[in-house]
C-alpha cells in the first residue's frame, strides 16, 4: 500500500478544517435559526426544597399554553436540579449540549448561582424566577436578569406595607417583637431588619428579635417570652410547620396580639398552615409580592392553572406560579423581539425589556444595567376564609384590611 | 421565682415526661440485651404517623388508641427481634449498629415516600386550650401527655419488680449465664423486652403526636434525644431514663427563656458533656 496515501496535502486540511469548524459551529446556527425558543427551567423538584419547588414547576406546567395564547413561541424543558447547586450546575450543562437557548430558575439563590456561572461561560441568558440573595446581580453577571426583589428589598417592602395598614386601619401599636427562624433566610431577614427598621420611621419601638430553631418541637418557650414582653405586634419570618406551631402555642397561652405580620417570608399563607388551624389561620399578614389579582394576564393563567391543577389552589401557589409564569414571558418576549435564539442578543434584547401586562404586582417589567427588576412592590396578603386575599394596596385589593385581629376564642 | 419562670419550669416537666417515656423505650433494650436501638427515633415517628392516621381516618383520640398502637408495637419489636436483630446478638457491636442503622435508614425514607416531607397534625377539641391557674398556662395536651407518660412508666415499674416475666427478665440483664443455667429461654425472654422496648416507643410515639406534628424530619432528632436522655440518666438504668427525660425537659425550657430559644439544643448537649465527665455513669447508672 504507498504511503501517499496517508499524507495530508494542504487542499485536504484546509478542506477537513473547514468542516470542522462547520460543525462547531453549526448548533449556534441551529439556535439563531430555530422559530421557537427553547426554555430549560431548572427547579428544585425533589430535596428539602421540593415542597415550593413543585409549586414553581405546576406553573411551569401551565406556561407553555397559556404564553402561546399571548402569542409566545416557547418549548419548554423541564429539569430538576434535586436542591442541590452541584446537580442544577451539570444539569445546565446538559442543557445548552442539548439545544436549550436559555435558562430559567431555579427558586433556591445558592443553585442560581452554579447556574449563573455556567450561563456566563456558554453565554446563555439566565431569567431568575425566585432567588433573593443579593449577589445574583451584584457579580457582575452579564446574562443574567431577575425578575425577583432582593432580600433587602422584600424587608424594605414589607415595612413600608406595615407602614400602609397602620394608616389603613388606624391601629397604633406601641411595641413589637421580631421572631425569626434562625437558618440562612431567617438570619438574612434579621440583617435586613436591623439595619432598615430604624431608618423606616414606624411609630412603634421594636422591644426584641427573637430567634429560634427551625427545628425545635412547639414554640411554647418562644411564646411565653413573647407574651413576657407584650408586644402590640408580631413580626415574624417563618416556615409552614413553624408558623403552624407558633399560632398553636400563641392561642395555648392566650396571647392576643393586634397582629401577627410577616414582612415577607413564607409560612402564614401555605396549604399546611390552613389545614391544621382551621380558622386560627385566618387575619394573619403577609407583606410580600403577589399576583395581581386584577391583571388580565393573572386572570388567563389562574383560569389555566385550575383546569390542569384541580388539586391545588391557585390563590395560595400564586407567589411560586407568577413568578415562575412571568419568568417564562420575559423569556418569551426577548425572544419575540429579538427574532433569533444567539445568546448575546437574546441578552440584548432582555436587557430592553419593557412588559407592561404581567401577573405579580407592579409596574412594567424592566431591568437595570445590573439585571435586576427594581419595581416589584409588596402588597399586603391577608387570610380571609382560609384564603391569602389581597388587601393593600387598594388599587389591587379585593377586601379591606382588618386590624387588630377578632380574639382567637369563638372564631368559626 | 417569677411567673413565668414557674410556667417554663412546669411546661418543662410535662414535656420531658413524654421524652422520658421515649427515651425508656431504648433504656430497657439496652439494659436487659446491650444492644443500642438506632432506629428508635424513627420508629417513634412511625408510631406519631399510626395516631395521625387512627385519628384522621377514624377519629380516634390518640389517648384511646395509645394502647392498640403500643400494644401493636409489641408484637412489631417481638417480631423484629426474632427475624432481624437476634442473629446480630452476638455479633460485632459495628455490625449491630449498620443493620439498626440501615433499618433507620429504611424506615425514614418510607415514611417519607408515602406521607412526604409535610407535618401531619393532630387537631383535638381540646388542642388549643390551657388549664388557668393563676397566672400559670398549662396546656391540656401537655398535661394529658405527660399523664399518660407517668402511668406507662409506674406500669413498667411495677411490672419489672412483681411478675415473673418482669423478675426473669431482670436475671437476664444482672447474669446471663446464670439465666441460662437456671433454664430461663434467653431468646424468648430477649424477645419480650425487645417488645416491651417497641411498645414504650409506639406509646411515647403516640402521645408525643398530641404535642408535636408528625414529619419524617423529626425522626433523627427524637434518636438523638433518646441518646442524651439515657447517657445523663444513666445507659439501662429506667429510673434514669425519666430523670434524664425530665431534667432535659426543665434545661430546655429555661435556656431557650434565659439565653436563647436557638440554643435550647446546645444546653442539652452542655448538660450531657458535663454528665459524662463529672459522672461517666450516668446520673443513675451504676458505677462501670
Amino acid at each position: 500500500m504507498p504511503n501517499d496515501q496517508f499524507k495530508f496535502s494542504r487542499r485536504s486540511v484546509l478542506a477537513g478544517g473547514v468542516a470542522g469548524a462547520a460543525l462547531l459551529v453549526a448548533p449556534g446556527i441551529v439556535r439563531a435559526q430555530a422559530q421557537t425558543l427553547k426554555i430549560a427551567v431548572l427547579l428544585p423538584q425533589s430535596g428539602y426544597l421540593a415542597q415550593a419547588g413543585q409549586s414553581c414547576h405546576r406553573g411551569a406546567l401551565v406556561a407553555r399554553q397559556v404564553l402561546a395564547d399571548l402569542g409566545y413561541k416557547v418549548e419548554l424543558v423541564h429539569i430538576d436540579m434535586e436542591s442541590n447547586p452541584d446537580v442544577a450546575r451539570t444539569q445546565t450543562e446538559r442543557a445548552i449540549n442539548e439545544g436549550a437557548h436559555c435558562i430559567v430558575g431555579a427558586f433556591d439563590s445558592a443553585g442560581t448561582l452554579a447556574i449563573a456561572q455556567v450561563c456566563e461561560q456558554r453565554q446563555v441568558p439566565l431569567i431568575v424566577n425566585i432567588g433573593a440573595a443579593p449577589q445574583l446581580t451584584e457579580q457582575g453577571y452579564k446574562f443574567l436578569v431577575r425578575n425577583f426583589p432582593t432580600g433587602g428589598m422584600l424587608v424594605k417592602n414589607g415595612l413600608h406595607q406595615i407602614q400602609a395598614l397602620i394608616d389603613a386601619t388606624k391601629i397604633a401599636p406601641k411595641s413589637a417583637v421580631f421572631l425569626h427562624a434562625n437558618d440562612n433566610f431567617g438570619l438574612a431577614q434579621r440583617k435586613g431588619m436591623d439595619a432598615l427598621f430604624p431608618k423606616s420611621g414606624l411609630p412603634f419601638k421594636l422591644l426584641e428579635s427573637i430567634p429560634y430553631d427551625p427545628k425545635a418541637q412547639d414554640l411554647s418557650v418562644e411564646v411565653t417570652k413573647i407574651r413576657g414582653l407584650n408586644p402590640d405586634l408580631l413580626l415574624v419570618v417563618t416556615r409552614a410547620a413553624d408558623a403552624i406551631k407558633l399560632v398553636r402555642d400563641t392561642v395555648r397561652q392566650k396571647f392576643q396580639p393586634m397582629g401577627i405580620i410577616s414582612p415577607g417570608a413564607p409560612g402564614l399563607y401555605d396549604e399546611e398552615f390552613y389545614k391544621a388551624l382551621g380558622p386560627l389561620a385566618d387575619y394573619h399578614i403577609d407583606a410580600l409580592p403577589w399576583a395581581n389579582p386584577k391583571s388580565k394576564v393573572t386572570q388567563a393563567l389562574e383560569a389555566a392553572y385550575t383546569k390542569a391543577q384541580p388539586k391545588f389552589r391557585f390563590a395560595v401557589e400564586c407567589f411560586n406560579v407568577g413568578f415562575t409564569f412571568d419568568a417564562l414571558m420575559v423569556a418569551g418576549d426577548a425572544f419575540k423581539r429579538a427574532g433569533t435564539t444567539n445568546g448575546p442578543e437574546l441578552m440584548k434584547a432582555l436587557k430592553a425589556t419593557n412588559l407592561v401586562e404581567h401577573t405579580m404586582i407592579g409596574g412594567p417589567i424592566k431591568f437595570d444595567e445590573k439585571g435586576q427588576n427594581n419595581d416589584i412592590p409588596s402588597a399586603s396578603v391577608q387570610n380571609r376564609n382560609q384564603t391569602p386575599t389581597v388587601v393593600l394596596p387598594a388599587e389591587v385589593a379585593t377586601m379591606t384590611p382588618v386590624l387588630p385581629m377578632p380574639p382567637w376564642q369563638g372564631r368559626k | 421565682m417569677t411567673a413565668i419562670t414557674l410556667n417554663i419550669i412546669v411546661q418543662g416537666i410535662l414535656t420531658g415526661l413524654v421524652y422520658g417515656l421515649m427515651a425508656l423505650g431504648l433504656s430497657v433494650i439496652f439494659g436487659v440485651m446491650r444492644v443500642v436501638n438506632f432506629a428508635h427515633g424513627e420508629f417513634t415517628v412511625v408510631a406519631m404517623y399510626a395516631a395521625f392516621l387512627l385519628f384522621d381516618m377514624l377519629g380516634v383520640s390518640p389517648l384511646i388508641s395509645l394502647l392498640p398502637i403500643a400494644a401493636a408495637f409489641f408484637f412489631l419489636g417481638y417480631a423484629l427481634q426474632r427475624t432481624l436483630v437476634e442473629p446480630f446478638i452476638s455479633r460485632a457491636e459495628h455490625e449491630q449498629f449498620i443493620l439498626l442503622v440501615g433499618l433507620a435508614t429504611v424506615v425514614v425514607n418510607g415514611l417519607l415516600l408515602i406521607f412526604g416531607p409535610d407535618a401531619r397534625p393532630i387537631n383535638l377539641p381540646y388542642s388549643f386550650d390551657s388549664y388557668t391557674i393563676g397566672s400559670l398556662f398549662i396546656d391540656k395536651v401537655r398535661v394529658f401527655a405527660a399523664l399518660g407518660a407517668f402511668a406507662i412508666c409506674i406500669a413498667l415499674f411495677l411490672f419489672f419488680r412483681y411478675t415473673r416475666t418482669g423478675t426473669a427478665i431482670r436475671a437476664c440483664a444482672d447474669n446471663l449465664t446464670g439465666a441460662g443455667v437456671v433454664g430461663l429461654n434467653v431468646k424468648q425472654l430477649y424477645a419480650v423486652t425487645f417488645g416491651l422496648g417497641f411498645a414504650c416507643i409506639g406509646a411515647a410515639g403516640t402521645l408525643m403526636a398530641t404535642i408535636a406534628d408528625a414529619s419524617p424530619g423529626l425522626a433523627p432528632a427524637y434518636t438523638l434525644l433518646a441518646f442524651v436522655i439515657v447517657i445523663i440518666g444513666g445507659l439501662g438504668s429506667m429510673a434514669g431514663a425519666l430523670v434524664g427525660g425530665v431534667l432535659i425537659g426543665i434545661s430546655e425550657a429555661l435556656a431557650g427563656f434565659y439565653i436563647q430559644p436557638s440554643m435550647k439544643s446546645m444546653f442539652s448537649f452542655a448538660l450531657l458533656i458535663l454528665v459524662l465527665v463529672l459522672r461517666p455513669q450516668g446520673l443513675m447508672g451504676r458505677r462501670l
